[in-house]
């Protein structure tokens, strides 16, 4: 039952997607990388497409996956799956526990697993790296370095750098989208 | 009928807050600051900053955070649903449209060449939102030691090709708080 399936997995994403934005990240990859829904390369465009598109990533990879895989039914479950679980928590705090972030033990667990998501996030990048622009994704893999991915990587990393310095903000995930967009339909095509 | 009234403004506030937010995080906390604070004056600042900390502490987009506390507080579990739905309905319905079209449209070379580079930026950026949220992690040893540990038996495992699910990091990463917090009062009663 592939909506059921979709609406829990997207629950259990939804409830656990601290941190905000990639927090959810490293649980979607091994969950829906893992069902077999995505490759490792779709996960990457549909995270483009989410960056480049209105709204909170994890939903928007909700709606995108759950379409993917099931129609405007499985996009909806996706998408209320992942929802759900914040709106069910924030709903509590609002209604009886407006003091619940004063509690000790609450900033206590909390305080643990900040740094846990911090973690997730790093290593997910990390091996994202290897897989990618290495081809290396378990022991055993030979490494098979993309060099034209290795040159776009540097080109945005080299930009995003400069802006930063010259602006002190961060470039928006856009404009990177865009330059590496560019730099891979011509790298690529050659 | 004043109800309804009012659930219908809910709905298109964050109907249009859903609509013209991109990527999220620390931009949104600006718009909604904007529009939810200064232009309809719906909930004071020091409220606002209250729903930001909450926010950051359960998990979820601020944005949707945002808009079941303050749909709740306007006009109840109604109220939630209402908002909550008009600000996750925009970015629903455009994601649903790109799908259709999505794989016919990376079908195209060009464009399956363009989203090859794509991913070299893509992994930039989760990097790089990474690196920010750890600029701002605290440094505590006990923290530094959860960080390290996590990366380190992420990245092993994941290389080795056993399945351990993020689940079980994030709650033994909780546990590990919850267990310091409990010796760190126990020691505070002790000096009492």
């Amino acid at each position: 039952m592939i909506f059921l399936r979709l609406f829990l997995t997207f629950f259990e994403i939804g409830a656990v997607s601290f941190g905000g934005g990639y927090g959810m990240l490293a649980l979607m990859r091994e969950l829906v990388v893992g069902n077999g829904w995505l490759t490792e390369e779709e996960m990457l465009r549909f995270i483009a497409v989410s960056e480049s598109t209105p709204g909170p990533i994890a939903v928007n990879m909700a709606t995108f996956i759950g379409s993917h895989e099931g129609g405007v039914l499985g996009a909806a479950c996706a998408t209320l799956g992942v929802v759900l679980p914040s709106f069910i928590i924030i709903l509590i705090i609002a209604a009886v526990l407006r003091n619940l972030m004063k509690y000790g033990a609450v900033q206590g667990v909390l305080s643990g697993i900040r740094p846990v998501v911090v973690g997730l996030i790093l290593a997910t990048a990390g091996t994202m790296l290897l897989s990618t622009l290495f081809g290396f994704s378990h022991a055993g893999d030979a490494f098979a370095p993309d060099l034209i991915g290795i040159a776009i990587s540097a080109v945005v990393a080299l930009v995003a750098f400069l802006w930063k310095r010259k602006t002190k903000k961060n470039p928006s995930a856009i404009l990177l989208i865009v330059i590496a967009a560019v730099l891979g339909a011509v790298g690529y095509g050659i | 009928m004043k109800k309804s009234k009012t659930l219908l403004e809910l709905f298109l506030a964050f109907l249009k807050i859903g609509a013209f937010t991109f990527g999220g995080g620390y931009a949104m906390i600006a718009i909604l600051q904007n529009e939810l604070v200064q232009k309809k004056a719906w909930i004071a600042e020091d409220e606002f900053l209250d729903i930001v900390a909450v926010a950051e502490s359960t998990p979820g987009p601020i944005a949707i955070n945002a808009a079941t506390y303050i749909g709740y507080k306007r006009a109840g579990v109604l109220g939630s649903a209402a908002a909550t739905v008009g600000v996750v309905l925009p970015s629903f319905v455009i994601i649903y449209v790109i799908s259709l079209f999505f794989d016919a449209f990376i079908a195209l070379t060009v464009v399956k060449n363009a989203f090859r580079g794509i991913q070299a930026a893509v992994v930039y950026l989760i990097l790089a939102a990474g690196v920010r949220m750890l600029k701002k992690l605290r440094r505590d040893p006990v923290s530094v030691t959860l960080l390290c540990l996590t990366v380190a038996c992420m990245v092993t495992l994941s290389i080795l090709a056993v399945s351990f699910s993020t689940i079980f990091y994030i709650l033994l990463g909780g546990l590990v708080g919850f267990v310091v917090w409990l010796c760190q009062r126990q020691r505070g009663g002790d000096a009492k």
